[in-house]
């Protein structure tokens, strides 16, 4: 053997090491995410005093590169020694946690997280607080947003000096200079008030969440909402309203409509956290506010909310407050002036109904559900389609459907393709829903008519639709109802129509079965086959091919075959092509 | 209000960058001036879309009658020369911003645009390089794989100090027309970038999308009376920005309102005197700049001939208004015909928003001090004066007979114009742009 003395397992973690500091950022990348084979290889102790002491220093390199290496050093535990050497991974990952780049920073201390339970009590304080606390006090606001994440791990599991200590570190962080620190701290504070001590949520965590909601800076004042939510699930009910109820309030109403906003998207959480009867008292007259709102951002957050927010009210009160509070602020924003609130009023209103039972459907749900089925913009009408099952269960069928099949059959004929396009994906789900028998009587003529749309794409979401309608209703149906009409259009002057019924052929054989494709549509395909246009015929040939596999093979030796070897003859290029092709695809050379 | 008189001021040349020499690359022509937050370091933009950035010699700065010097620390390329295909037209390199991010880590950041395409520029310093291979020496000659007896794991090495500019964001494909105007926020997460129509909100993170917040395109393109030409952020509000017309009126917007500003919550006009009323009279009362003061208070607007400073709390007329060439009014004629009425003269703060500067023509830049309500003129030359030497104040006269500090209106050089200045955030040393050189001037202490 060559070279004796040389070692050839070394080489390939030769490479990866030499790799690591390779001009190109994808090696570069490929090493690093094998990091783990290079640390096995130089062993534990090196690992320690060599590889990490380099990686710390290798902040410099591209973000995807830092973003792979924070990932990696998360599992690193057992690749140092195991948890009695974890805190030699914390000076690298302390570098990362600076750098500018918001997902390194953040993946650095979700690693830093996750190796924090890897440390004993003493190495938490003897290693990683005092981390936390230079991250925290360091120059660059980088470094404290950091420090911001940390805390609430390591707080469980120290001493209470310790803790005490921690907390101060944390109430520094929430009137940082920097509102980039302001908001780490305030995103994290609902979080850190989950690991304190009840006492000093109250004593700590409630004047700096006052402190943050009312920032000067609507940035942190937003977030600081969230922690609102999680403070309040932490207290007892009691205690609710003197400590964080005067500043949800306030939020509610801030001048700032991002807040506002923000209020809006959380206010499900806030519901829980609060309970019922601070719902019925507060949040029912806050709700009412933010449905109102002047900006459409917020009405369209709170609209979205209207159904979780219904449904999670008492019991004994639930109908009466829809009745007179939130209904007539929904009944307004049916005819809103942004497409946006009244989309996502849309996408929940129909699910009220389940809520206030068939009467109050039929008299105060149903005219506002026709208001937005006839509304201008297409995305409020396809979301009250898409939900009328919530309806269907409550007030039934024939009520629904005279109410709501004009609604339809406009939209089903709009000048829009794209809104006849969404349409036609609806019916499969409105047959389910309405039945057979019904969907015969009002609805079997619409999709025949599309599938001789001028639009393609609609004849061809036509065709897919008839298959799923089969499935739904099965091949006897499809028999008696949709095949002879697509057959009959085989003689249509339109060789574009000519075609569809090809496409419909080959969407349909499958769910017809064999006897339906052998006895009735097979016999149309092969007469096609001398059409004049060769694109009808190619398409036969494609058509052959593609129901061959539900024919039996007596119907394709003796019909197919011949008729596909006369294809193959054609003088045009394509139609030989593909007829060609089929008889490979058959077998049948 | 009449200046120093003749005689001296407190100022004094500094430094010249830039070639010596009448024949001038059009590349070569400076189009943006900017001190970084802490004033450490200066950077400046040219036609031909390259940045070169200064940074202030810290050893001279503790000295008695230290002259800070400002040597090049990092020049690159921001923006290349492009072609839009589908609008068959060019996009030219020339900087038209530079803005600089508050410091968040031992790198600096700064924003710079041209006409269609902002950039995020990080500037780093790399002092150590990583040494040993393998599986080859470190001047690159391969070692035998068969010499490999254990792992070597490369080691970091101090080495001479690397200065490194690396394009970290593209923010591109939101604007139509051509971007006047960039502004960080105080949030320091947000920046605004203005176009004549419309304002767009960026999160710096995210190159995907912006958001518009001012719209001020006419549903008819016919019905186009006014563009926007200049905006900024409000130092400490987070929610509010201004944004100046080609009419010479300002809007404050207020985000908290809602998310479209299209409806403003102040608008800064003063209402205009009939008697000079001209055909000039909106061209000249086009605003060039608004910059608010350090303390958020006041903001200052540059049009054709004057700088006005308005408190925030009075939309009716400025508080003060000063001339800067008042003695070119009899002259807009000639300056419509040699297109020089279409300048953008930008204008700057002292640090502690007693004083304010800006440009004007002949190589003359003015200084207002607020509160002594005294002006001076003074001229960037290298000629006049070696660096260190208190500078003369000039006068213009419209007159024929004149002091050796005067000069005629009529022997004004308009070719040559400060456009573009900056102010040292704490210190007393500005900096501005004539042609192609960049001058830094101090102010002598007393």
């Amino acid at each position: 053997m060559a070279g004796a003395e040389g070692d050839d397992s070394l080489y390939p973690i030769a490479v990866l090491i030499d790799e690591l500091r390779n001009e190109d950022v994808q090696l570069r990348l490929n090493s690093i995410k094998k990091l783990s084979t290079i640390a096995l290889a130089l062993g534990v102790e090196r690992t320690r005093t060599e590889l990490l002491p380099f990686l710390t220093d290798t902040i410099y390199d591209e973000d995807e590169v830092l973003l792979a290496l924070a990932e990696q050093l998360g599992s690193f535990t057992v690749l140092v020694g195991g948890p009695e050497f974890v805190h030699n991974l914390l000076p690298p990952l302390e570098s990362l946690a600076t750098v500018e780049e918001t997902v390194v920073r953040d993946k650095a201390v979700e690693s830093l997280r996750k190796i924090s339970q890897e440390h004993s009590p003493v190495d938490l304080e003897v290693h990683f607080v005092p981390l936390v606390k230079r991250l925290a006090s360091g120059d660059w606001f980088t470094s404290r947003t950091s420090a911001c994440g940390l805390f609430s791990v390591c707080y469980p599991r120290v001493s209470s000096s310790v803790k005490a200590d921690i907390r101060q570190h944390f109430r520094t962080l929430c009137s940082d200079d920097t509102p980039m620190v302001r908001r780490a701290a305030a995103s994290k504070l609902g979080e850190f008030a989950k690991v304190l001590e009840l006492d000093y949520v109250k004593s700590d965590i409630i004047p700096l969440f006052t402190a943050l909601a009312s920032d000067e800076q609507d940035s942190v004042r937003l977030l600081a909402v969230e922690a609102g939510v999680s403070i309040a699930t932490l207290l007892p009910q009691e205690d609710l309203e003197a400590l964080v109820m005067a500043t949800l309030r306030q939020a509610a109403e801030d001048k700032s409509w991002r807040v506002r906003y923000m209020v809006a998207d959380k206010f499900s959480e806030l519901q829980k956290a609060v309970g019922p009867e601070i719902t019925k008292t507060d949040l029912v007259p806050a709700f009412q506010n933010l449905l109102k709102d002047c900006e459409a951002e917020v009405r369209a957050a709170a609209a979205n909310k209207v159904k979780v927010f219904c449904e999670n009210l008492p019991e004994d009160s639930r109908e009466t407050i829809i009745m007179t509070h939130i209904l007539p602020c929904v009944k307004e924003l049916v005819s809103d002036t942004n497409q946006h609130v009244k989309s996502a009023l849309a996408s929940v209103i129909m699910s009220l109904s389940t809520i206030l039972g068939k009467d109050n459907t039929v008299e105060h749900l149903l005219p506002l559900f026709l208001v937005q089925l006839k509304d201008e913009c297409p995305e409020v009408r396809l979301n009250i389609i898409s939900n009328l099952d919530c309806v269907n269960e409550v007030i039934g069928i024939r009520q629904l459907s005279q109410s709501l099949l004009p609604a339809i059959v406009e939209l089903a004929e709009d000048a829009k393709w794209r809104v006849r396009l969404a349409i036609i994906e609806y019916m499969p789900l409105l047959a389910g829903q309405l039945g057979v028998e019904f969907f015969d009587e009002k609805l079997n003529s619409l999709c025949m008519a599309w599938l001789i749309d001028h639009v393609f794409a609609i004849r061809e979401a036509a065709t897919c639709n008839l298959m799923k309608l089969v499935e739904k209703f099965g091949a006897v149906w499809a028999q008696n109802t949709i095949v002879p009409k697509v057959l009959g259009m085989a003689n249509d002057s339109n060789y574009l129509h000519r075609m569809t019924t090809l496409f419909c052929i080959n969407a349909l054989s499958e769910v017809c079965g064999q006897e339906i494709t052998t006895k009735h549509m097979l016999p149309v395909v092969l007469k096609m086959s001398t059409d004049q246009v060769a694109n009808v015929r190619f398409n036969v040939a494609r058509s052959l091919q593609k129901i061959g596999p539900v024919l039996d093979s007596s119907a394709l030796q003796a019909e197919v075959k011949p008729v596909l070897e006369k294809l193959a003859t054609d003088q045009d290029m394509d139609v030989k092509y593909f007829a060609l092709e089929a008889i490979s695809v058959l077998a049948l050379a | 209000m009449d200046g120093d008189g003749e005689g001296q001021s407190r100022w004094c040349l500094s430094q010249v960058k830039g070639a010596i020499d009448d024949d001038v690359a059009e590349a070569d022509i400076i189009s943006a001036v900017e001190f970084s937050h802490s004033g450490e370091l200066l950077a400046t933009g040219d036609r031909g879309g390259r940045i070169v950035i200064f940074q202030q010699e810290q050893e001279n700065k503790n000295l008695p009658q230290g002259r800070a010097e400002y040597n090049v620390y990092s020049t690159f390329q921001s923006h290349e020369p492009e072609f839009d295909y589908l609008k068959s037209l060019e996009i030219e390199e020339k900087i038209n911003k530079i803005r600089w991010l508050p410091q968040k880590n031992a790198a600096h950041f700064l924003l710079s645009t041209n006409d269609k395409t902002v950039k995020l520029w990080k500037i780093s310093e790399r002092d150590k390089r990583p040494e040993g291979y393998n599986l080859k020496e470190e001047d690159g000659r391969y070692r035998h794989p068969s010499s490999l007896t254990t792992l070597r794991v490369p080691v970091f090495q101090p080495m001479d100090l690397m200065v490194e500019a690396s394009p970290r964001r593209v923010y591109a494909n939101a604007h139509t027309y051509h971007i006047n105007s960039i502004s960080v926020n105080s949030d320091n997460e947000t920046y605004l970038s203005a176009d004549d129509l419309r304002i767009n909100l960026w999160h710096l993170d995210f190159t995907d999308r912006s958001f518009n917040i001012v719209d001020i395109k006419p549903a008819n393109m016919e019905e186009l009376t006014e563009v926007i030409t200049a905006s900024e952020f409000h130092p400490l509000q987070c929610n509010t920005f201004v944004y100046g017309s080609s009419k010479g009126s300002v809007r404050l917007c207020d985000m908290r309102a809602s998310a479209l500003c299209d409806q403003h919550s102040k608008l800064f006009e003063e209402p205009e005197d009939p008697s000079t009323r001209s055909f000039f009279s909106e061209i000249i009362s086009s605003i060039s700049d608004v910059k608010f003061s350090h303390s958020g208070r006041y903001m200052m607007t540059r049009d054709y001939l004057t700088l006005k400073i308005w408190d925030l709390h009075m939309e009716s007329r400025p508080v003060e208004t000063y001339q800067v060439h008042g003695y070119l009014r009899s002259k807009l004629c000639s300056l419509y015909e040699n297109d020089c009425i279409f300048d953008k003269f930008e204008c700057c703060w002292g640090g502690d928003d007693s004083e304010v500067m800006t440009g004007s023509y002949n190589n003359f830049f003015r200084m207002f001090d607020r509160d002594a309500q005294r002006d001076v003129t003074l001229e960037a030359s290298w000629e006049n004066g070696s660096p260190g030497c208190p500078l003369k104040s000039w006068r213009v006269s419209a007159g024929s007979r004149r002091k050796r500090s005067e000069i005629g209106v009529d022997c004004l050089d308009f070719s040559r114009k400060i456009l573009y200045t900056s102010w040292h955030p704490q210190d007393s040393i500005v900096a501005l742009a004539t042609v192609n050189n960049l001058y830094i001037f101090q102010e002598k202490p007393n």
